[in-house]
């Protein structure tokens, strides 16, 4: 499994009802359900991902997120994950809030934009970054808001949320993901964890 | 049949008989005595009678929904794009059921039948039926051939809401749902449409309040014009723009009124054909069926309440140009059922066909029914340990 898959699989507790906004081909959900009893849907526009995960006995939705999920009623889930699909959403601000309607708590993993190499290539170079976190040119780019771990972490202030959890790994999703000294700069994407 | 028979279809089919003595009570009061469904099978039935599909047609659909019956039919059954080997509904895995509903005119009891109380046809006598007596029927098909459970019961339009009164009043015996095309409930538009078509059908002379075969005689008429306007509403306005546009049949404009454009001569055609091999007493029985079928009704309008009871995981499909029963009424259903904490899987296929779309080849419909079902076929072999 992908290794920001895998710090959110041993984050999400056993027999949990959980939301996967985005949820690709099911790999996550498929093995949260087998392993630990967690129940839910995942949410998906990809043709692709959508048959996986049929194929894989996971309950997907086709739904665009940027229709919001007011189809959802308040508390129906213990935790949302959204992993890789912030910075493509119209208006991330007000999806977080509906994240935290929904559910009590959140997992959200997303690129940083601040990371060191990133920065090297807008200020040093001064072109846009392309790295393996953020692959596409300016122009083709799916990413309109992206942000940094510094940026969400005054979002999720801002908006009187409490981060209890946050990390950072390599953009492979490779490895151990962890917490590290300057996570804003070190930190190519960054996971965190928010409750209301 | 061509004559060369593709590797996916089932071949030659012969349907097949069953007879009930005993009664059957329907939701109206009133009770069959006794009665006949017939019906197809396609496949195999494991030792564990486990790997049991049901397809449930829809308004003017039949028992035969895949395969041939002769070497010289000209069109296969109405869903083989879907049923046979390697196809979405895997015949070579599963034992797939389908019945003719009662009041149907394609062989099981219905008002074409004798009535055995007076010795005469049933006609309007026959009773209305529901979705729930059809369930309720299928179900003692299902005790003859000896299916506790099916692996899956699967239906597009009025055969995807027989799918949900499966779902909900037989829990126990439904592993898995899918509802294609399909709403929890008519609107007052699907309504209407409907009381057209019969009007259509009651108003032509030749009816004579149903009993038109007394009369040796048949409402062609308004059976023609029932099926023109229903058929308007299974096609979108692309998909027969893009199939006439203003296409006319001769050169010019005639000013007069037979046909002219391209559009009126297929519905006409349309018409013609489906006023002589079906039964105006069962259409209009059918369009009744579907306009009763309102399970959130019979719980004070709470959709989820009434979806409750099932057990089973569903898939629910729709067509983003099928008007009839929009996406929208697909999501409804779709929404009740994560509010009521079922297992549901959506899905909302791109076609430009409409409604019909549903008995359509398609690439994505295609995975997405096949991805669905092979799930289940995975699950009825792992139970059963290994290949069935």
């Amino acid at each position: 499994m992908r290794a920001d898959l895998a710090l959110i699989y041993d984050w999400v507790p056993h027999g949990a009802r959980v939301l996967d906004l985005g949820c690709g081909d099911g790999t996550l959900l498929a093995a949260l359900s087998a392993q630990k009893q967690v129940t839910g849907y995942g949410l998906e526009i990809d043709s692709d991902g959508i048959s996986r995960c049929l194929e894989k006995g996971v309950d997907v939705i086709e739904q665009d997120l940027d229709q919001g999920l007011t189809n959802i009623p308040d508390d129906t889930f213990d935790l949302v994950i959204m992993t890789q699909a912030l910075q493509v959403l119209r208006r991330p601000d007000l999806m977080l809030d509906e994240m935290l309607r929904v559910a009590n708590e959140c997992i959200i993993a997303f690129p940083n934009f601040a990371w060191w190499r990133h920065r090297l290539s807008l200020g040093l170079k001064g072109r846009m970054p392309v790295s393996r976190s953020l692959p596409h040119a300016w122009y083709d780019t799916p990413n309109i808001h992206l942000s940094t771990f510094r940026d969400f972490a005054d979002l999720c202030r801002q908006q009187g949320h409490t981060i209890t959890d946050q990390a950072v790994g390599n953009g492979n999703r490779e490895g151990q993901w962890r917490h590290r000294r300057w996570p804003n700069l070190f930190g190519q994407d960054a996971i965190f964890r928010v409750k209301r | 049949m061509p004559e060369t028979l593709s590797s996916t279809s089932v071949g030659l089919v012969t349907p097949q008989v069953a007879r009930f003595d005993t009664p059957l009570r329907l939701a109206c009061g009133r009770e069959l005595p006794a009665f006949e469904l017939v019906y197809e099978t396609y496949g195999t039935l494991n030792e564990t009678a486990s790997n049991a599909v049901l397809i449930c047609h829809a308004l003017s659909g039949h028992h035969h929904a895949a395969g041939y019956h002769h070497v010289d039919d000209r069109k296969p059954g109405w869903w083989d794009a879907h049923i046979g080997p390697g196809k979405s509904i895997d015949t070579r895995r599963f034992f797939v059921i389908t019945v003719n509903n009662l009041g149907g005119c394609h062989g099981s009891t219905g008002p074409s039948s004798e009535n055995p109380a007076t010795g005469r046809i049933w006609g309007p006598d026959f009773p209305l039926m529901t979705v729930t007596d059809w369930v309720n029927s299928q179900a003692m098909l299902a005790d003859r051939l000896g299916i506790q459970r099916f692996a899956a019961v699967v239906g597009g339009s009025l055969g995807g809401m027989q799918v949900l009164q499966w779902a909900m009043s037989l829990p126990e015996r439904v592993a898995n749902a899918t509802v294609i095309a399909a709403t929890p409930r008519l609107s007052a538009q699907n309504i209407a449409f409907n009381e057209v078509a019969r009007q259509a059908i009651r108003s032509d002379p030749e009816f004579f309040d149903g009993w038109y075969s007394e009369h040796q005689t048949l409402p062609r008429q308004g059976l023609r014009l029932a099926r023109m306007v229903g058929h308007i509403t299974y096609l979108s306005e692309h998909s027969m723009g893009a199939r006439f546009g203003r296409d006319l049949r001769t050169d010019s404009l005639n000013y007069g009124y037979d046909v002219e454009f391209e559009v009126e001569s297929y519905l006409r055609y349309q018409g013609d054909t489906f006023s002589t091999r079906f039964d105006a007493n069962t259409y209009l029985l059918m369009t009744k069926a579907l306009d009763y079928f309102d399970p959130a009704g019979e719980h004070e309008d709470d959709l989820p309440r009434a979806l409750s009871t099932a057990t089973c995981r569903f898939l629910v499909v729709s067509f983003t140009t099928d008007w009839r029963f929009a996406p929208a009424r697909s999501r409804e259903l779709v929404d009740a059922l994560l509010r009521a904490g079922k297992h549901v899987s959506y899905a909302n296929i791109d076609s430009p066909h409409g409604h019909d779309a549903f008995l359509l080849p398609n690439e994505r419909y295609e995975a997405v029914l096949g991805g669905f079902m092979t799930r289940v076929a995975n699950d009825v072999e792992q139970a059963t340990g290994g290949n069935s």
